[in-house]
């Protein structure tokens, strides 16, 4: 008995137990880790492009091609309005922006299914996976955002209608880390959830595509008629999408209030999913 | 000595069967229903309800409580599906306990495998990096043992070449030192021994007592009883979740094996048995030495039991080893041998064969057995359905013998001589 007590008073620095409390989310933990999730984002950026001819070149050629398909279809051939931009620089702004949220989004969603040898061999803290796809990512981002800048002084000096608004341009890294705190919110409450339910796997496959067509990327918010605007108003990502183009490019349709919107969304997304993942994160290797 | 990890009642559960309801909209249903206060929707009238689970609990560790002091190296031994595993990935923090809980003092550091996270396209300086990062180590760390790593694996000259290019020897290798270089305050090992050639194999259990000596705390999970009585004083003995008993690892593993070889199962013989249908063969029990495993130049008995119709006055008998990969090693039978064998009376019976000295090595045999007449007529074959599993034991004076070595034990001598 008297051992029992002595124990009780020692300091211990872990106490492994069945449930951890609600909010002990772990965060400071997180950043010792900073090392292996930098290390994460080396292996991701490392690995994709080896044994590829093109190299990183990948990164510029897809949202490259992507613009032009889509200033064919959508701006010659559907004659979409472009708010009186060059259809190009609208194109590409909203590629751009899109392919970062949605590859984050979808890799993020994965993260208990893909990583269930390396989770079930080895205690780190699981949110340091998903952390280091929203920086690898973001990586890949700055490379295409430096292009799409290129693109837009190119049209600057050839005397386009572009007008970027410059104190919106120094705000955009906020816009940015918005996108990515959506995607990661989202992305980790689906991860968690396909731990149980497999078939939101397929769900999150086409319903990133179909929810790019509910955000203003091959329109702009201003040619949607105003019945069917409060949709397009109620995704989180439409401020986001449209302030860029504001800041970058002169022209959009957006106020404070719906950016505010925009942030405590993404703010709610985050705790609540990183409440949900934590929750997953001590017994998930059971149910896979 | 002071405690460093205090185990406290811990148990942990799994579900057998489905989890949840198969699909959302009947969690949905069951979630809503609860919420309503009613009872769930989807039970059969007379079930009870136990959460919106199906099936069964398997409890895979239940109550077990221990301590570990400071600088102890403590072996688990036990069967397969004793809790060993389980009790690591507690300890590994993969896995959440269902009740009770575990402290620690210090620094905790498990290799449930090593290796985890190689990315085969990343070089090995990259790797070493990632790994070590896996494992709870700083850059700065890594940096600073850096050297010492790549030196303990051997890979100097393949550092900068993908790990996918290293000999499957190489990459162990390079991810044991990852491993052995962590130095943590508790390290939790299990059965990571088991890899690499021989020479490496004594390395690594160098590395292992090196560990302990500078007083560190080792929780060594092994099927190996030779490592477990070499490395460890003390050895808990766990069987279906619960610690059987905690001592002396000599006295400990001696009374697992003992306790073990009692439990023989019967071995039964399937359909598959061949021949004229007068003779029946039941089952089969194989024994070896006093620990009652079976070990090279070892003793070996296998006993058969029979059914026979009738009276056989003259049987013959014979038996055949294959290697795990279907090579014939020995065949032999009575006629050969010019011995003849007592009449088979009818009803039940067994046939003994004894050896006394097994020539095979370390590993996996699959055995056959028939019964005939003097004129080679069948009555039964169990053609290739015994197993025969030659325990790991210190054979050409190293106790890791693997496939490499071949099957049949050899005692060769070599020698130089003038022409």
């Amino acid at each position: 008995m008297q051992k029992k007590i002595a124990l009780q008073n020692e300091n211990w620095d872990m106490v492994i137990q069945p449930q951890r409390r609600l909010l002990d989310l772990r965060l400071v933990e997180l950043w010792h880790y900073r090392d292996l999730i930098m290390l994460f984002v080396r292996r991701d950026f490392v690995s994709v492009y080896k044994q590829t001819i093109l190299g990183p070149l990948w990164y510029l050629l897809q949202p490259l091609l992507t613009t032009i398909t889509f200033t064919i279809i959508f701006g010659s051939i559907a004659s979409l309005p472009t708010d009186g931009l060059p259809q190009f620089l609208f194109y590409m702004s909203g590629t751009v922006l899109w392919s970062y949220f949605s590859s984050c989004l979808t890799k993020t969603s994965e993260t208990f299914v893909q990583n269930t040898h390396l989770f079930g061999k080895v205690y780190f803290p699981r949110l340091a996976v998903p952390v280091s796809v929203l920086i690898s990512n973001l990586v890949t981002f700055a490379i295409q955002l430096a292009m799409f800048l290129g693109f837009v002084l190119f049209f600057v000096l050839r005397g386009s209608s572009v007008h970027p608004n410059w104190d919106w341009v120094f705000l955009s890294p906020i816009l940015i880390l918005m996108m990515a705190g959506l995607a990661l919110g989202f992305g980790i409450i689906i991860s968690s959830l396909t731990t149980k339910y497999r078939d939101l796997r397929f769900l999150v496959q086409f319903g990133v595509q179909l929810l790019m067509y509910a955000t203003p990327v091959i329109y702009p918010v201003s040619s949607i008629p105003a019945r069917f605007r409060w949709v397009i108003i109620a995704n989180p990502m439409t401020p986001i999408v449209e302030a860029f183009r504001y800041a970058f490019l002169g022209v959009g349709t957006v106020n404070n209030g719906q950016l505010l919107y925009s942030l405590i969304f993404m703010l709610v997304s985050v705790f609540l999913g990183v409440i949900i993942f934590n929750r997953v994160e001590q017994t998930f290797m059971d149910t896979v | 000595m002071s405690t460093v990890i205090a185990v406290e009642n811990l148990s942990k559960a799994y579900h057998l069967g489905q989890i949840g309801t198969g699909t959302f909209a009947n969690d949905l249903k069951v979630w809503y229903a609860r919420l309503r206060g009613r009872p769930n929707p989807l039970l059969k009238i007379g079930e009870k309800d136990h959460g919106n689970r199906d099936g069964e609990e398997l409890w895979a560790l239940r109550d077990v409580s221990f301590n570990v002091g400071q600088g102890e190296v403590l072996g688990i031994i036990g069967r397969n599906g004793a809790g060993k595993s389980t009790l690591l990935k507690i300890l590994s923090r993969v896995t959440a306990p269902t009740s009770g809980r575990v402290k620690v003092k210090g620094r905790i550091a498990s290799l449930l495998e090593v290796g985890t996270g190689f990315h085969p396209e990343l070089t090995g300086r990259e790797n070493i990096y990632l790994n070590g990062a896996i494992l709870g180590m700083s850059k700065a760390d890594i940096a600073r043992r850096f050297n010492e790593i790549i030196g303990f694996a051997g890979v100097e000259k393949f550092i900068d070449t993908p790990v996918k290019r290293y000999s499957s020897g190489m990459y162990v290798r390079l991810a044991f030192a990852v491993a052995a270089h962590l130095e943590p305050e508790i390290l939790v090992v299990d059965e990571v021994l088991a890899v690499g050639d021989a020479e490496f194999q004594r390395k690594c259990l160098g590395k292992m007592n090196d560990v302990a000596e500078q007083g560190r705390t080792v929780l060594l999970v092994s099927h190996n009883m030779l490592s477990v009585k070499s490395l460890c004083k003390d050895s808990i003995w766990m069987d279906k979740g619960q610690i059987v008993k905690i001592g002396r690892s000599d006295q400990i593993v001696d009374e697992y094996l003992t306790q073990d070889s009692e439990n023989i199962v019967q071995n039964l013989f399937d359909d598959s048995v061949t021949g004229d249908g007068t003779v029946r063969l039941l089952s089969y029990e194989i024994s070896g030495d006093e620990d009652g495993a079976v070990h090279t130049n070892g003793k070996l008995k296998i006993s058969i039991s029979i059914e026979s119709d009738n009276l056989i006055q003259y049987p013959a008998c014979g038996i055949g080893f294959y290697s795990e990969k279907g090579a014939l090693l020995s065949s032999i039978n009575t006629v050969e041998l010019g011995k003849s064998m007592p009449p088979i009376p009818p009803g039940r019976s067994k046939i003994l064969i004894s050896m006394d000295s097994v020539p095979y090595l370390p590993g996996r045999y699959v055995g056959s057995f028939w019964i005939m007449n003097p004129q080679r007529h069948i009555y039964a074959n169990a053609d290739r359905k015994l197993i025969l599993t030659i325990d790991q034991s210190t054979v050409y004076g190293t106790s890791h013998i693997d496939d490499r070595w071949g099957s049949v034990y050899i005692p060769v001598s070599f020698s130089v001589g003038a022409i």
